[in-house]
């Protein structure tokens, strides 16, 4: 894991003093509330429909034992004993007071942590694969790069009052677990010849116009990538649309200028800017690479997990679900379902947080990650350590067998805590959950992706969904559209919307003719919803959506 | 009036060079340009030996297409004062020197709001700084 330097240390230090002096001058009235609000957002904090909300960066979702049990104390000390762990990767607390929250800040840097550029319109906390360094399809772990960006985005001076936020994502494998093309940026970290380097992807994102990304650069050899992509921001600064927040993002500057355009005016400005790296970035990059090894893997026998799974069908049908192949056979992937049935997806209480570094520092070489899916995992677990790993999680409540299955629901916050939303997400995720618990078809339905947002922005990323679900204001009543055949992998694709809008109480029936409709249509069980969806399109869905309507649905 | 902020606080405008548009640069023999925050610097290439000062106008504070405009003018080779006019503020005292701008510009009201000392914590722009670890 990466370890601050002197240099990140300070840099933290001097900015969290930075930040104080703002909040006090914020008070005497030095700074406005329109002045004051860019400096808060860029350090994480914002002003919610109750109150101030604090966003902490994880970087890359990537923490230690130590670092989870800080975010378990901030939890008890400022907030209400729990942190939102978030689509990108980070953790939310949603009850600080504005006069705490310097002291927050400073209890984050005695871990190495921070809430730099969360939010605000700046490059946000820098998202990667939630398995990098443990998955078994990978080319490189794409950790080290996403760090680098890291530190080349934090405090940029161009880049802190940019048209609108701007995210990117890193991926180390072609099986995309990091959404890359859903985002401002994409990087895949890819090898051509022998030669590792990195496959840019530009202009993807969610929100009320979404878009898949488009290929800016094929093959980018590995020494380009900061002065490319400063390239890249440089341009879409200059260029993007500050008339309308709603056309500002990225997407939109491809979209009204085409993709060869851009290009065109990346190639010039990067030809630009290269001479402005003299290589440094290049040693410092080798530097953060050696934070990032291999853990020492442990050699010994597997037996107690396989008989276990014998002896006990829950823990075979939790170690079939939560468990990803690692790439040491002998090794696992735990996944840690933060979406135990009927709960707030992506919630965790302080105790849990400590039950999970505890895990974490006795089982997991002290690695914790936390999914943009909302869940946390242990990525590098001996084998014959899960039993026991089991049985603790259990005891927290947080052994779910449900990871990839209906009930692993992205939920945005939605109207529980949002100021934007129309609708309530959470709710929604939770009676789904519950439904298909009670029905017990939800290992019969298999790989399933329900993604929940409670406005038009698409914090819950619905486009993505195989089934996605937005919730809308009509006439002050909610309203809940569905979109089917969303994907946000390597075959990205948005969903399409299948028809009017479901109260709120007509929707969990309506998710449930989706799902009876996959069952009776697939060609057999192995035949995933996506699958089926791609086979036999929307109308069997729409059929089933709607069965009063199917003369006029024409 | 105006205030100049630099490193070292609050000063009057020196400066008696006066100001051309873009637009009326090439009929006049100007040694000071104004450049407004949706200006193409390009455009200016061919002329920079020839100007002495380049003021970037920042219409608010959230408009930030004047740091990347300093930025390029400096890689184009720009030597002269480049100066940051009009809504920027002191918490963006170090980004405006970072990208390359020699000073600042603002009126009385928001000097007498955001006093000298202000602008002052942030002189120490050269330290803390990503960009000059990274490019070397």
């Amino acid at each position: 894991m990466y370890q601050y330097n002197d240099f990140d240390a300070a840099f933290v230090a001097e900015r969290n003093a930075q930040f104080r002096a703002q909040v006090e001058r914020r008070i005497s009235g030095a700074l406005t509330e329109d002045e004051f609000k860019p400096l808060r957002l860029m350090n994480g904090l914002y002003l919610q429909l109750h109150a101030y909300m604090l966003r902490v960066a994880i970087p890359y979702g990537t923490l230690n034992g130590a670092q989870m049990r800080q975010l378990a104390m901030i939890a008890e000390t400022f907030d209400k004993g729990y942190g939102h762990f978030t689509t990108r990767q980070n953790i939310q607390y949603n009850w600080p007071k504005l006069k705490d929250v310097p002291d927050i800040l400073d209890r984050l840097a005695e871990v190495e942590m921070h809430a730099l550029q969360t939010s605000g319109n700046t490059i946000r906390n820098v998202t990667a694969d939630h398995f990098a360094g443990a998955a078994a399809d990978e080319v490189e772990d794409p950790r080290p790069t996403a760090e680098l960006l890291r530190q080349w985005s934090t405090d940029h001076p161009e880049f802190q009052f940019l048209p609108r936020k701007f995210k990117l994502a890193v991926t180390g494998s072609a099986a995309d677990r990091a959404v890359i093309r859903a985002h401002d940026i994409g990087i895949q970290i890819v090898e051509k010849d022998g030669e590792i380097g990195y496959k840019i992807i530009v202009g993807g994102g969610l929100g009320r116009t979404p878009m898949i990304g488009k290929t800016l650069a094929e093959f980018l050899p590995k020494a380009d990538l900061l002065p490319f992509v400063e390239a890249t921001v440089n341009v879409w600064n200059r260029l993007g649309r500050r008339d309308n927040k709603y056309k500002s993002r990225i997407k939109i500057t491809v979209h009204e200028h085409g993709i060869d355009d851009i290009r065109a005016r990346v190639l010039t400005r990067f030809e630009q800017i290269k001479p402005t790296f003299k290589g440094v970035d290049r040693d410092l990059f080798a530097q953060i690479q050696q934070n990032f090894g291999a853990p020492v893997y442990r050699n010994a026998p597997v037996d107690a997990h396989t008989a276990m799974r014998l002896a006990n069908p829950a823990y075979a049908s939790w170690s079939d679900t939560n468990i990803t192949a690692h790439k040491n056979d002998s090794y696992a992937i735990v996944s840690i379902s933060l979406k135990k049935h009927g709960a707030t997806p992506g919630d965790a209480s302080a105790d849990q947080m400590r039950v999970m570094a505890e895990l974490a520092e006795t089982y997991g070489h002290d690695e914790l990650r936390i999914s943009h899916e909302q869940n946390v995992i242990l990525p590098h677990v001996h084998q014959s350590d899960l039993p026991a790993i089991y049985a603790a999680l259990r005891e927290a409540n947080l052994a779910t067998a449900n990871i990839g299955l209906i009930s692993d629901i992205i939920a945005c916050p939605g109207m529980d805590y949002c100021a934007l939303a129309t609708a309530r997400s959470i709710p929604v995720a939770q009676e789904i959950a519950e439904r298909f618990d009670e029905l017990k078809l939800e290992h019969e339905i298999g790989a399933l992706k329900i993604k929940i947002s409670g406005c038009i922005n698409a914090c819950g990323h619905h486009h993505v969904g195989h089934i996605g679900i937005l919730g809308l204001d009509r006439a002050g009543v909610e309203n809940y559209q569905i979109t089917l055949g969303g994907d946000g992998s390597e075959d990205a694709a948005i969903g399409e919307r299948a028809g009017p809008g479901f109260s709120a109480e007509a929707l969990v029936p309506a998710i449930e003719r989706i799902i009876e409709t996959y069952l009776d249509v697939r060609s057999e069980k192995a035949e995933t919803f996506l699958q089926t969806y791609r086979r036999v399109g929307m109308g069997p869905f729409k059929a089933a959506l709607y069965p009063d309507s199917k003369a006029s649905a024409a | 009036m105006t205030v100049i902020v630099t490193d070292s606080g609050f000063a009057a405008d020196d400066w008696n060079g006066g100001f051309c548009t873009l637009d009326s640069l090439p009929a006049n023999d100007c040694a000071g340009v104004d450049l407004p925050s949706d200006a193409e610097p390009e455009d200016l290439r061919a002329r920079l030996e020839g100007l002495s000062l380049i003021r970037v106008d920042f219409p608010s504070f959230a408009d930030g297409r004047g740091f990347s405009i300093a930025a390029e003018l400096r890689r184009m080779g720009y030597k002269g004062r480049l100066r940051a006019k009009g809504h920027v503020i002191s918490d963006q005292y170090a980004m405006a020197r970072r990208v390359g701008f020699d000073e600042v510009e603002i009126d009385d009201a928001l000097a007498a709001r955001q006093p000298e000392a202000e602008w002052l914590f942030r002189a120490n722009w050269t330290e803390h700084d990503y960009q000059a670890r990274l490019r070397g």
